[in-house]
């Protein structure tokens, strides 16, 4: 079990290296030398001109060799520094990253967790139900086909444009003021339910079908066939399959993550919602490199971080893991 | 070829291999379905652009006309001509589509074919690799370099796209070529001296082409996603336009406010039904390929 988790570690500590040097490289070696880029821009700001010209000269230690850079820029991030923001000088990223956190994850946690639960329940009783599964199996390719972004927008026109349901943008009735009030939270859940229905689709789908397709192979297996030759009723032979189905469905929860994350980040921008899709469009409207290079970096270490809980649940749910077996191919 | 398509059910037990598949890929609802609806967008695709009477992003129409005679989809709050956007931008979905499809697929076939046949050190170090790049959520990789390129072309995001989605794939045919080459005429091939080059590519892969097919059906269904996916932020082609980057106009000009449903319904519209189109094709390919699925 320690030597399954240990690999898995390693491959996410190899992984975060590996992305921080993207992060690194990418400003540097890109055509076009957006360093120039940047300097050049902020000449038009004469307010922030002499602050940020010698900032930029020090985050990016230009006259340095580029292993120096390099070894700067892993301070620089140990130490918590990701940049200040050139939209909103001098801000640091994290203060705004901080302040956007809360409803990504607020969105996102829900829906992948709901999404997972209900697409496998659905899934699980529409295998090898004709009525059920006639309905379950194209909705659900329906649904993963579909963009993240353009379910939110079919939402937003018809429930909030359209028929007036639900507000069409912003995290909270921009009315209010930030506070632990029931009239606030109350607002914060009402904006919240069109952006978290959407996400929550679309992921669903998916699900739906994986479930589906493992409950028949495994109906299909010979322990699922002994059971039944034995006369054991239909409600304990699925109830087996669903649990050695569940496996592969927790990996895949692991591997769907980085796309969820990218719907997500889609559905906020439909939503005006403040989270960290938001902060990036704004980001790249402003060419406010720091914010999006942060945001990419935070999206990285929550997307690790959920692996390695996945990887323990997993450890917790398949015995193999445990005595040594390799249960999952790491 | 066509002649036993129209015959009896028990004729294709009596005809050679490929005759067969073709008998179960016509009799195959899922497919024949999902083939059809990717057509018909295909031949938009192809000839969409030389119906439309409007350039797709010149100014010429009256701004904000529901669809009409004049324009059949409408025009945008400033006057472009959706039909032809449309049809310009499923030009693009589809040109990202293939070639982030194809790169994807050929580093997910060399990775795989590779560390599949070879094993040893070789198929550790390309594991790691592969196990590296699954674990990056490559979406935030596209975002980073894409924000940086100022200039940026339909290739461009293509080949970006195709360079972080291919892991899966190697994954797949990693474990598929593991299998095969236990084989024994990979053996026999091996003791003719064969070089790994002409064994992978002519013992090994023709024996798994169903399954290459439908790796690159569901590659060039996710490039159009992502495509559209990044489009929608804003970081699409700079020089042309796309489905995704319709999407963003709309949205971020008060579209939905206005209720101007036939500047945002096309383009989603066409991403799913194309996308959806290939999922279902290939669904329809594996009960083609896969006797034991026939009877479902």
């Amino acid at each position: 079990m320690l030597r399954y988790l240990a690999r898995k570690l390693f491959i996410y500590l190899l992984t975060f290296i590996v992305a921080v040097t993207i992060d690194w490289a990418i400003p540097r070696f890109m055509p076009g030398n957006p360093v120039d880029a940047l300097v050049s821009r902020i000449a038009l700001m004469p307010d922030a001109n002499a602050a940020l010209t010698s900032y930029f000269m020090a985050a990016f230690n230009l006259d340095q060799p580029l292993w120096q850079q390099y070894l700067n820029f892993w301070w620089a991030l140990l130490n918590g520094d990701l940049g200040r923001s050139i939209m909103l000088f001098p801000t640091p990223v994290t203060t705004l990253i901080g302040r956007a956190l809360p409803y990504t994850l607020g969105l996102l946690l829900p829906s992948i967790l709901l999404s997972w639960y209900v697409g496998n329940v659905v899934g699980a009783l529409a295998a090898r139900r004709k009525l059920l599964d006639n309905t379950v199996l194209p909705l659900g390719y329906l649904l993963t086909a579909t963009p993240y972004m353009w379910l939110g927008i079919l939402l937003a026109w018809v429930l909030g444009s359209s028929l007036g349901w639900f507000p069409l943008a912003f995290g909270y009735d921009q009315s209010l003021k930030a506070e632990w009030t029931w009239k606030f939270i109350s607002s914060l859940l009402y904006h919240w339910i069109l952006p978290f229905a959407s996400l929550f689709l679309v992921a669903l789908g998916g699900w739906a079908i994986g479930m589906r397709n493992m409950i028949i192979y495994e109906l299909e297996s010979d322990y699922a066939n002994y059971l039944m030759a034995l006369g054991a009723p239909q409600r304990l032979v699925r109830k087996y399959a669903f649990r050695n189905a569940m496996l592969p469905q927790i990996t895949g929860l692991a591997l769907q993550l980085g796309a969820v994350v990218g719907g997500a980040l889609v559905t906020e921008i439909v939503f005006s919602y403040p989270g960290l899709g938001w902060l990036v469009l704004s980001g790249i409207q402003n060419q406010d490199y720091f914010v999006i290079q942060g945001v990419f970096l935070f999206i990285i270490v929550g997307v690790l971080l959920a692996n390695l809980i996945v990887d323990v649940v997993y450890v917790i749910v398949d015995p193999r893991t445990r005595v040594g077996l390799q249960g999952d191919a790491a | 070829m066509t002649s036993t398509t129209g015959s009896s059910p028990a004729a294709p037990a009596a005809k050679s291999g490929r005759n067969e598949i073709l008998y179960f890929a016509l009799r195959n609802t899922k497919l024949v379905i999902g083939a059809i609806v990717f057509i018909v967008f295909l031949l938009g695709a192809i000839f969409g652009p030389m119906l439309a009477t409007h350039e797709p992003l010149t100014f010429d129409a009256p701004p904000g006309l529901p669809p009409s005679a004049d324009y059949w989809f409408g025009t945008t709050l400033f006057g472009q001509d959706v039909f032809s956007q449309f049809v310009h931008g499923l030009r693009s979905s589809f040109i990202v589509g293939a070639l982030g499809g194809i790169t994807a697929a050929v580093i997910g076939m060399l990775v795989g074919f590779f560390a599949g046949y070879r094993g040893g050190i070789i198929d550790e170090v390309l594991n790691m690799l592969t196990n590296v790049v699954l674990v990056i959520p490559t979406f935030a990789v596209l975002l980073v370099v894409a924000a940086y390129l100022s200039v940026r072309g339909l290739g461009t995001e293509a080949m970006f796209i195709g360079l972080t989605s291919w892991p899966w794939a190697a994954r797949a045919i990693r474990a598929q070529t593991f299998s095969l080459t236990s084989r024994d005429f990979v053996g026999m091939a091996r003791l003719n001296g064969e070089s790994t080059f002409r064994i992978i590519f002519g013992e090994i892969a023709p024996n798994m082409s169903s399954y290459l097919v439908m790796t690159f059906i569901l590659l060039f269904g996710g490039a159009i996603l992502t495509a559209a996916t990044l489009d929608f932020i804003g970081l699409g082609p700079t020089d042309s336009i796309s489905l995704g980057l319709m999407m963003n106009y709309s949205v971020m000009n008060a579209a939905l406010q206005l209720g101007m449903w036939w500047w945002f319904v096309p383009p989603g519209l066409a991403i799913t039904a194309i996308v959806g189109s290939l999922y279902v094709m290939n669904v329809g390919l594996d009960e083609v390929f896969n006797p034991k699925l026939r009877a479902l």
